[in-house]
């Protein structure tokens, strides 16, 4: 899986969850959407990618990730 | 099943109150607004008729039905007399036969006398009443005749014949009436009366559409089918529905033996009460022509020629191959896609083979490119990922609001029903780009607001759409009260409300005048009924998803839900996307939207099944393209589908096939990713098979084997076969036991089985407990969510990353041509090439003048992705800075600029918005060289196989 697309894919779901006003919400719905829509192998790319970088996910996509 | 249809003369009345009379002594109780021909007809009394037919409104010309009514004056025509408490008729005496006859004769004076030659002989209304009147001779010799007008033989698929006309003006009244066109005319007055398409023209150079609602309303050889003048009348029919677009005809399949002769719009038809477009009509020829693969074939490598094999080989390889893989790369590394064009129970095998059979969740379907975010909006918002009208509801409609969706061509014979609402009187608000027909191209029909939004920034105008209706005080607050969830409303009040979501400012970000937009916005929110439909201009967007939502979100804040006449509809592109999403399709999901990981479901479907299944989502179509690139993703089964043509960033997609060790691709032709393929398992067209397909209103129609398979079995017997090869056991006899299963699985179609479908035509799911005669709308009295309320969520618009710069000036967007069907596999193996045959771009005078681009030079385009070449056609259509193409075509290689941006919630594809530039050119970009190259070798290849074998 190229991680430049899956990088690119968080970012766009959270850029949806962002406008949510709490943050916990935000959060929360970026984590299940990727958690319910995911192949388990984006999954763990992205999970991976985040622990030994992850500087060019948005903050929230970050958050939520880290919680997977 | 015969081929004559019983014709009542006039349509039926909607009244619910009744009267009784007396026709002939025999007492008849008809609705109010029934004619006296009707009435007679409904009671088996056949008053004589040639201007009458029950698709139009009475005309009252031919008197031919002329009638006596006690205590009435005169004898008025009965097609155009309304049945009334008491009235008494005769439709038979000696001085109604005298008139009638006298009609006839005069009739029969102008008329070619060749009936035993005439291809209308067996199915002419004028032969057959000059037969009931007893018309025995002809006194009159005319001086001058029609009998050597010319014939039409313009249109490749009927001809028009003058001198056989009685200027009935039937077919003038069904191409206004039922089609809305308004192509024909009767030119001339007494004696030079003639039907003319538009300005005296042949048909192919008028406005006809060529839907062929006016052969169908001739009752004589005038306007005539040509496969009929070739093949004679046909001798029985089947009731099927047709495999074009998501409307979803039922056509009387007439029939010769084994062979189509014609396709004729069944009246009783719940989506399209007997009228048709040029597609589902005529372009037929497809599932006979010679390009069809009728031998199983495999070849190792694709640079290799295929080798004919029996099935038994093919399907032993197939399942070998899938196995093989699965045991070098892992359980994971195979998948398959499932079809939009194949019945329901076909693509719920494929997907249960997939699933149980495969070991994993790594099935997905067209729906990923078209309407998956109108599965994800609405399921979120409104509990049921599907539209929540009946066709029929837009005659309710006060107001109609098109989005991103073009139905005179996409949908047509929707679009004639809208059209007819609208000549009505409703209002019409059209949200797009591009200046479609309904705009104001359609006769009588016009657009009260056209919001000509710049492409991508359809968020931002829904937004400012919500923002009118909450800040003007247009909401329903008894329906939010009552209906929806009050806390998530409160949250959307909030967001919407907000300055950045005016009007004023969308203004910058849309192009649209904020006036412009306040005004539809009133209009829309003030309506009594108002609706919305839309389409692909909505969903194939980085944010389709979210625009899906802001339009729930429009709909409930007005209390446009859960009643005829409102609603959100989409309009599905394909004749069973809502089908193959319901049963199974999508990667996460087992049938019914439910989702696997939950293990109640899951536990419910590994009982029936008899299998273990997995918990985990799996591949979407552009995932499995990106895993088979880095090598986890090795073996495919692709039913129906030509991703190698339809999917976005063409090359990454042929890159991809490339790198798989097994593609499995079962179809009707060699198409696009047929020629990356190693097993070719030939498939059945929907001619060949039973089945069901689920319209965009959630009908579920009966699809009925008239012939044959051509390779010898349908698609869901080869399914089948691979899933026993593969060691998990199916053992169906009939489509109709696919079913039965489907229904104890999926609670929305409990009562749904083949029996109910044939004792009802057609039924539209939920169909259950709750319905057991099935849901022409949903959410009536509360939304299908687990709270039984409506959720409002938020849509901030967040720009696409898509942006046009120096090098990228224009925006691209795509759509469809009434005359041509997707990818074209079908369409174009038949003669609708006549009127589309290549893909041309549309481009603004503007910036055609800019580029030095006259109509008919070829352009390249090029964008980040790639670069193609077309023809170009100057048009205002479009507006300056936006260029336009269809993608029917495979050389066209419309997908070669598209680019891998998607929906941020399903990955559909960005296909509406894609940055370009065009420049004046005079060969084919290297792209089309290359593949023009490719295709002919694997055409070599083909060739070969099939000369060894």
């Amino acid at each position: 899986m190229k991680i430049e697309r899956l990088i690119k894919m968080a970012n766009d779901i959270s850029n949806y969850f962002n406008a949510e006003p709490n943050r916990d919400d935000a959060i929360a719905g970026v984590k299940n959407h990727i958690a319910h829509s995911w192949e388990p192998r984006m999954r763990k790319a992205i999970i991976e990618y985040n622990q030994q970088d992850g500087s060019a996910l948005t903050e929230l996509a970050r958050a939520a990730v880290s919680k997977l | 099943m015969s081929c004559f249809e019983k014709d009542f003369g006039t349509p039926a009345s909607n009244s619910t109150q009744t009267v009784t009379m007396e026709i002939d002594g025999f007492k008849v109780t008809a609705p109010v607004g029934t004619s006296v021909m009707r009435a007679a007809a409904s009671i088996g009394i056949e008053i004589p008729k040639l201007c009458a037919t029950d698709s139009v409104e009475p005309f009252g010309s031919c008197r031919l039905c002329v009638v006596q009514i006690e205590g009435g004056r005169g004898m008025p025509a009965s097609c155009t007399t309304p049945v009334a408490e008491g009235m008494k008729v005769v439709t038979q005496n000696q001085k109604l036969a005298d008139v009638r006859r006298g009609v006839m004769e005069l009739y029969i004076s102008d008329h070619p006398l060749d009936c035993l030659t005439c291809s209308a002989n067996g199915d002419c209304e004028l032969q057959d009443m000059a037969g009931a009147v007893g018309l025995r001779e002809v006194r009159y010799k005319p001086i001058e005749t029609h009998l050597n007008a010319k014939k039409d033989e313009s249109n490749p698929y009927f001809t028009f014949d003058p001198s056989k006309c009685i200027v009935c003006s039937r077919c003038v009244r069904a191409c206004e009436e039922t089609q809305g066109t308004f192509a024909l005319t009767i030119d001339g007055r007494g004696f030079d009366s003639k039907v003319s398409p538009s300005q005296n023209q042949a048909f192919m150079d008028s406005e006809c559409v060529s839907c062929g609602a006016c052969v169908q309303a001739c009752p004589t050889a005038t306007l005539m089918e040509k496969s009929v003048i070739d093949n004679g009348q046909p001798e029985h029919a089947i009731v099927t529905t047709c495999a074009y677009c998501g409307v979803g005809c039922s056509f009387r399949a007439e029939m010769k033996g084994d062979q189509v002769i014609r396709m004729v719009p069944d009246k009783n038809g719940k989506a399209n009460h007997g009228h048709s477009c040029v597609k589902g009509r005529f372009a037929f020829g497809y599932a006979t022509h010679k390009d069809r693969i009728t031998k199983p074939m495999i070849r190792a490598s694709i640079k290799d020629a295929w080798k004919e094999v029996s099935w038994e080989e093919a399907i032993n390889y197939a399942a070998s191959e899938l196995r093989r893989i699965q045991t070098k790369y892992g359980k994971d590394s195979i998948g398959g896609i499932t079809s939009s064009r194949c019945t329901n129970e076909e693509t719920y095998l494929v997907q249960k083979l997939i699933r149980a059979g495969f070991g994993n969740n790594n099935v997905d379907t067209c729906a990923r490119v078209c309407h998956s975010p109108t599965g994800y909006g609405l399921k979120k918002t409104f509990g049921e990922a599907s539209g929540t009208q009946d066709f029929d509801s837009v005659m309710d409609s006060d107001v109609i609001m098109v989005i991103g969706a073009n139905p005179t061509d996409g949908h047509p014979v929707f679009g004639s029903m809208m059209k007819k609402r609208l000549r009505q009187g409703a209002k019409l608000i059209i949200v797009d780009p591009r200046e479609i027909d309904l705009v104001k191209k359609s006769p009588h029909v016009h657009a009260d607001h056209h919001l000509k939004l710049r492409p991508s920034t359809n968020v931002a105008l829904v937004n400012a759409l919500g923002y009118v209706i909450v800040t003007e005080g247009l909401v329903d607050e008894e329906f939010v009260k009552s209906r929806c969830d009050v806390a998530s409303f409160e949250k959307w009040r909030v967001f919407i409300a907000q300055e950045k979501n005016s009007p004023e400012n969308a203004e910058a970000i849309t192009g649209v005048p904020a006036s412009e937009l306040r005004a539809a916005a009133r209009l829309y929110a003030t309506a009594k009924n108002a609706a919305i439909y839309y389409g692909l201009g909505v969903t194939e967007h980085s944010q389709g998803s979210t625009t899906v939502i802001g339009i729930a979100n429009l709909a409930m804040a007005t209390g446009n839900i859960g009643r005829s006449g409102v609603g959100v509809n989409p309009l599905r592109g394909q004749n069973n996307v809502q089908g193959s999403c319901d049963m199974g399709s999508f990667p996460h999901e087992f049938p019914g939207y439910r989702n696997v990981a939950d293990p109640v479901t899951r536990a419910l479907f590994e009982d029936a099944w008899q299998a273990r299944l997995s918990g985990e989502p799996g591949l979407r179509i552009p995932n499995m393209f990106e895993a088979a690139l880095d090598g986890s993703f090795m073996g495919l089964y692709c039913e129906g589908e030509d991703i190698a043509q339809s999917d976005p960033d063409i090359k990454h997609v042929h890159a991809a096939l490339r790198a798989m060790e097994c593609v499995i691709v079962q179809d009707i032709f060699l198409n696009e990713t047929a020629k990356f393929a190693h097993v070719f398992l030939p498939g059945s067209s929907f001619l060949e098979k039973d089945g069901t397909f689920t319209n965009a209103e959630r009908r579920i129609s009966p699809v009925r084997k008239v012939m044959k398979p051509l390779a010898g079995y349908a698609d869901w017997e080869v399914t089948q076969m691979l899933s026993n090869a593969l060691g998990y056991p199916m053992n169906y006899s009939h489509p109709s036991e696919i079913m039965d299963e489907i229904a104890s699985l999926k609670p929305t179609f409990s009562h749904v089985s083949y029996q109910k479908i044939d004792e009802m035509g057609s039924v539209q799911w939920p169909c259950n407990d709750e319905a057991p005669e099935g849901s022409p709308t949903l959410h009536a009295d509360h939304f299908l969510r687990d709270d039984g309320k409506g959720l409002f969520m938020l849509t901030e618009y967040v720009p696409t990353t898509e942006k046009i710069t120096p090098m990228f000036p224009l925006i691209l967007t795509t759509g469809r041509i009434l005359s041509q069907y997707n990818v074209g596999a079908q369409t174009r193996r038949t003669d609708n090439v006549a009127w589309h045959s290549e893909d041309r771009l549309e481009i603004h005078p503007h910036d055609a003048e800019d580029r030095g681009v006259k109509t008919g030079d070829w352009v390249g385009i090029k964008s980040r992705a790639g670069e193609t070449v077309l023809r170009a056609l100057v048009s205002d259509r479009v507006q300056p800075g936006v260029v336009y193409t269809t993608f029917h075509f495979p050389e066209s290689g419309a997908n070669v600029i598209t680019t891998d941006n998607s929906d941020w919630a399903t990955n559909c594809p960005e296909y509406k918005v894609t940055a370009v530039q065009i420049t004046k050119v005079h060969t084919p970009s290297e792209w089309q060289q290359n593949y023009a190259d490719f295709s002919e070798q694997q055409l070599e290849l083909l060739a070969e196989g099939q000369h060894n074998a």
